[in-house]
């Protein structure tokens, strides 16, 4: 069962064109890497929906891009600062993967650095768009890295158990190249837990919940 | 006063635990044949609300009498089913198969589907027919005269009022000024509504007397209070579920030390003039 815990901010720190808040973990389980948390963004009406990054000691870290106001928000907190965090929410990857390889596009490396630490390192590709995005990679040193227009497809070998998160074009491409790929997608949400039924999302044909189908769903 | 949630705010099945902190849980709207509902993006944050185009998204009355209503029934909570429909016909189907339910909301106000071509009182007066269930008419705040449907609803024998609907609205992306929802248009809901739902619940209480479920913007016990002393005899949450799913507790806790059946007598007084 989720938890919905008011957090305390341990720290804000830039990565690139990124940031990274660091929230105290109080009682909120981290979850499986692939969930997500519903983070409040002060001053904003929705929470946002965000997947884990890392899971230092005590504490949960979400990579972030500011996009939009609720990011904004939340890209502006300060140390000490307190939000209401409910998690860990939808289904994250399979982990009993014999071959794994995380691929990553942009900000969707968000979970890859969780999901690294939990299966033994395995190897890694990252796309980004600029040469600044492209620093958040320090949060996976073993990454292999590559820049717009290069596309991180193009680093994709056969046989490996691919688990990707990225951009909706850089998925599609994922799931035509590997059938059994784990991809995470992503969708607005308002609420994270079924309810709204704003994150409407193609599945098997039909228009389904992304937060309580996926957001990690096979490819084929 | 109980507690409900507003008709697609929460799907009890997937959150049981939200559920079983309200006095009823009320479904999303049940339509005669299956829909998808619209395409995405359905959702869009506004200033102080939202808007949603989901388009009545439910399993059809088939499936949902054979497979979800046998389960929402085993979480042992009063359920209050909402009916849909695109004609006088299509509303009293749904309720003539109804039973074991403690009330039917029928959604006579969806901003996001194609109106039914019946007025509110023949689809009331059809579904009045066909079942003996407490009926509940959900009016939309948009009618230029409020007072003069609720009362035409209440001739057609409706035995409640559920107030208000979300109200069609529009949000554009900053830049490209294209809508944001992919049907263009959706309903506005949360905080922006609640002085719109507060003047409707008093109209319609003044104008009929009938037991109201408020809903429209709530956020805290003080918002419930106001709806209670407009004429509201039970309130429903909606949009604060979202960011909120603690939200019946929370606003729960925060009216315990209230006298309600007092504050509405305040409702009764003022609609006694107005009248």
């Amino acid at each position: 069962m989720p938890r919905r815990e008011r957090r305390s901010v341990a720290g804000v720190e830039a990565v690139g064109a990124y940031t990274l808040l660091r929230l105290d973990r109080g009682g909120l389980d981290p979850g499986v890497p692939g969930q997500f948390f519903m983070l409040e963004a002060p001053g904003r009406l929705l929470p946002r929906a965000l997947s884990l990054c890392l899971a230092p000691a005590g504490e949960l870290a979400f990579l972030l891009e500011a996009v939009g106001p609720g990011t904004e928000a939340l890209c502006a907190l300060q140390p000490g600062e307190r939000i209401h965090v409910f998690g860990p929410l939808g289904n994250g990857f399979r982990l009993d993967v014999e071959r794994p390889l995380l691929v990553g596009g942009g900000i969707g490396m968000a979970p890859l650095s969780y999901l690294a630490g939990r299966i033994g390192r395995p190897p890694v590709v990252l796309g980004f768009r600029s040469d600044r995005h492209a620093e958040a990679a320090a949060l996976l040193p073993e990454a292999e890295v590559v820049v717009d227009p290069v596309l991180v497809t193009e680093l994709i070998e056969p046989d490996f158990d691919v688990l990707a998160c990225g951009p909706e074009p850089m998925l599609r491409a994922v799931a035509e190249r590997c059938p059994g790929a784990q991809l995470a997608w992503e969708a607005a949400m308002a609420c994270g837990y079924g309810a709204c039924y704003g994150c409407a999302f193609e599945i098997d044909g039909e228009l389904k919940r992304l937060c309580v189908e996926g957001p990690v769903l096979a490819a084929a | 006063m109980r507690l409900l949630n507003a008709s697609g705010c929460l799907d009890a099945l997937t959150a049981p635990e939200v559920a079983r902190q309200l006095d009823g849980f009320v479904t999303k709207t049940i339509t005669p044949l299956p829909r998808e509902g619209n395409a995405p993006p359905r959702i869009a944050e506004t200033a102080h609300g939202m808007l949603n185009a989901i388009g009545l998204a439910n399993p059809g009355r088939e499936r949902f009498l054979a497979e979800t209503l046998p389960r929402l029934h085993e979480l042992k909570l009063p359920l209050w089913i909402s009916v849909g429909g695109f004609c006088a016909a299509d509303y009293a189907e749904t309720c003539a198969a109804l039973a074991g339910v403690e009330a039917i909301e029928l959604n006579l106000s969806c901003p996001n589907v194609d109106e039914a071509a019946d007025s509110a009182a023949e689809i009331v007066a059809a579904c009045r027919r066909a079942t003996t269930l407490p009926l509940y008419a959900k009016l939309s705040a948009a009618h230029p005269d409020l007072g003069e449907v609720a009362r035409a609803v209440a001739a057609a024998g409706a035995d409640g009022l559920s107030l208000i609907n979300t109200l069609r609205g529009m949000a554009l992306h900053p830049r490209t000024l294209e809508p944001v929802l992919a049907r263009g248009q959706g309903g506005l809901s949360g905080p922006s509504l609640k002085p719109v739902a507060l003047a409707a619940v008093h109209t319609c209480y003044a104008a009929t007397k009938l037991p109201v479920v408020g809903m429209g913007g709530v956020v805290t016990g003080q918002d419930v209070v106001e709806l209670v002393a407009c004429g509201a005899r039970d309130v429903a949450l909606g949009t604060v579920l979202f960011s909120d799913p603690d939200a019946p507790s929370r606003v729960r806790a925060e009216i315990a030390s209230v006298d309600l059946d007092e504050v509405f007598g305040t409702a009764h007084e003022a609609s006694e003039v107005l009248a």
